[in-house]
């Protein structure tokens, strides 16, 4: 018996091989957008901004002569606030994954965190900043400092963490789970010596892409009160502090074109640290993945 | 394996560290007033308005180099979200592109601030259009008002003036959070908003390629803007109360020929602050006495030299100086 009718096949191979092609094509096109994008982009912030790249621009502060502006403060007010938000959100956010998918009973409870948590992914970042300004800078009394907007930063991208993390935790196979409780080790033993080493690769590179959108973001921080004209490093967790995107803003509204091409040049900075920061997230995703 | 159980372990300490320090001191920045005893040479705490950012900018610039002791840092929350800390006794001194409102008054008496309104300089809002306009050569308050105002019917230049062509109009305007628009709104459009149709952006350098990039655009800004980028717009002149067409130019916005679209740069320093923070006495005085010159260089217009002396004797009287 013939189960397949070859006429039929045969009369209908054309048009679907065409079809094929036409969604190939598509898809090349929607990935080369946005590539296209970013090569207009990186090459129209390169025009712009390389005549402002020197040994100056990193150690001058903010001026109101363009040739004489540097990024020094807002270099290293972003490099505070990541070594605040980094370290919290992380913990935070993992342990709150860890809860989740090990340890919470699963009921209507924890189904509505669950939830929560998804949609305080989608919450326009300024409300964290306007959370931020009443809950650190005035309750807790922490002022307009490094420390309040590290802790804005890091309510802002702890939802996208906790997801990231309870999805890399999810897969981890449940074989290497139930091995590990057979040869006799407790719930965080199994946690900590299998769970988590396997699971690291997804919730790093979920956390690093956070990361990357703390780093760019300037509405919470100006929401907080972040300075804008600095001319000093901050000193401790206490200090004023201004950011790169919030520099790159304030250049970019300016009148004067001179002060739009230091911003295309702050912009180059600013991709730079995130390519750096994306690819420590490719690294470490090579280095610890295995396949179960 | 054992690398990654060290920075866990690193990881952990620092927040651990941070949560210490974060218990240990309930009170980081303090309140305003103390600032003085912050550091050696005190702090000032500046923000508010982004316009009268530049100006403010190059005084603490300036100021820094006679005073490298003294922190002055300035922040952009915008004159509203500056006169909200104001107003609670959190800055020293509030940067504004219009003057304060009677509800922030109300919460400054409430909180006990007692404040001193000064002007720093003037700026002068220019209406432009596109280059290749050459028919637009005058503007009246009405005409304005009947154009930008909201529910307003004016669709092509004919309907504004006859003999004008019947070409559509675009409009480009300053977003509604901006002192630009406020001040905008409070002359022109009686309070009222702004048409539906019209463009609006927070970045004043959108709305110049928004109106070089369109003939039929015509749109309002900061002198500054106009100033750098006169060769690619065309300025209207406004009839101003007296019925002279008058353009926007560094003598006729500080003469106040240019009305009523010049309006004065604010910003308002605490009382409290100017008597006991030596710093703060000293950066008010310092701004006063360079501010024209100052603000003449990121694009403003200084203000006749008098009124700056008038406010130097009003800030010692304060002081008690």
């Amino acid at each position: 018996m013939n189960l397949v009718n070859k006429e039929q096949v045969k009369k209908k191979m054309a048009s679907r091989l065409f079809t094929n092609r036409i969604l190939q094509g598509l898809l090349l096109l929607a990935t080369l957008f946005g590539l296209i994008v970013l090569g207009v982009l990186i090459y129209r912030m390169t025009t712009q901004g390389i005549g402002y790249l020197s040994l100056d621009f990193f150690t001058n502060f903010a001026s109101r002569f363009p040739e004489q502006a540097g990024i020094k403060a807002a270099i290293v007010g972003t490099l505070w606030l990541m070594a605040v938000t980094i370290p919290v959100s992380l913990i935070l956010g993992v342990g709150t994954a860890l809860y989740l998918e090990e340890y919470a009973p699963k009921n209507r409870f924890t189904r509505i965190i669950q939830v929560n948590i998804a949609n305080l992914a989608g919450v326009p970042s300024i409300v964290f900043g306007l959370l931020g300004l009443t809950i650190f800078v005035r309750l807790a009394e922490m002022g307009q400092s490094v420390l309040a907007g590290g802790y804005t930063l890091s309510l802002l991208i702890l939802p996208v963490i906790v997801v990231a993390s309870q999805e890399a935790l999810r897969s981890v196979p449940k074989e290497m789970r139930d091995a590990s409780y057979a040869m006799g080790a407790t719930k965080w033993q199994t946690i900590q010596r299998v769970v988590l080493p396997a699971s690291i690769p997804g919730i790093l590179t979920g956390s690093i892409l956070a990361f990357s959108r703390a780093i760019g973001e300037t509405a919470p921080l100006i929401v907080i009160g972040a300075l804008t004209y600095v001319a000093f490093l901050p000193e401790n967790l206490y200090s004023g502090f201004t950011a790169m995107p919030i520099q790159i803003y304030n250049w970019a509204t300016r009148p004067q074109i001179e002060f739009q091409e230091l911003a295309a040049a702050g912009i180059i900075i600013l991709l730079l640290m995130l390519i750096i920061l994306n690819s420590i997230a490719v690294l470490i995703r090579n280095k610890f993945q295995k396949r179960y | 394996m054992k690398a990654f159980k060290k920075s866990a372990l690193l990881m952990m300490l620092t927040t651990l560290l941070i949560v210490a320090t974060a218990c240990g001191n309930g009170d980081g920045s303090g309140s305003a007033a103390e600032g003085g005893s912050e550091g050696k040479g005190g702090s000032v705490k500046i923000d508010g308005s982004s316009t009268v950012f530049p100006i403010m900018e190059a005084v603490s610039e300036e100021f820094k180099s006679e005073h490298p002791d003294v922190k002055v840092p300035v922040g952009v929350s915008g004159t509203g979200g500056g006169f909200e800390q104001f107003t609670k006794g959190e800055t020293d001194l509030s940067n504004a592109s219009r003057p304060i409102k009677e509800e922030e008054k109300k919460l400054a008496e409430e909180n006990g601030i007692e404040y001193t309104e000064l002007t720093l300089a003037f700026d002068g809002l220019s209406v432009v259009v596109n280059k290749e306009n050459d028919f637009v050569d005058q503007l009246t308050v009405e005409e304005l008002t009947k154009m930008w105002k909201k529910g307003s019917k004016v669709k092509t230049w004919a309907d504004v003036r006859e003999g004008w062509p019947e070409e559509e109009i675009k409009f480009f305007s300053p977003g509604t959070d901006s002192g630009t628009f406020d001040y905008f709104n409070e002359v022109i459009l009686e309070e009222k908003g702004i048409r539906k149709d019209a463009q609006l952006s927070e970045n004043d350098n959108i709305l110049v390629k928004g109106v070089t990039g369109s003939q039929n655009g015509i749109g309002f800004f900061g002198y500054a803007y106009y100033l750098e980028n006169k060769d690619n717009l065309t300025v209207v002149p406004i009839v101003n109360e007296a019925g002279e067409a008058v353009k926007p130019t560094g003598e006729t916005i500080q003469s106040g020929k240019y009305n009523p679209l010049s309006r004065p740069l604010f910003t308002y320093v605490n009382n409290k602050s100017l008597k006991e923070n030596e710093a703060v006495y000293n950066y008010v005085m310092y701004t006063l006495e360079n501010a024209g010159k100052l603000a003449e260089e990121v694009g403003y217009v200084a203000l006749p030299q008098e009124q700056y002396d008038k406010q130097i004797e009003k800030i010692k009287e304060i002081a008690g100086k």
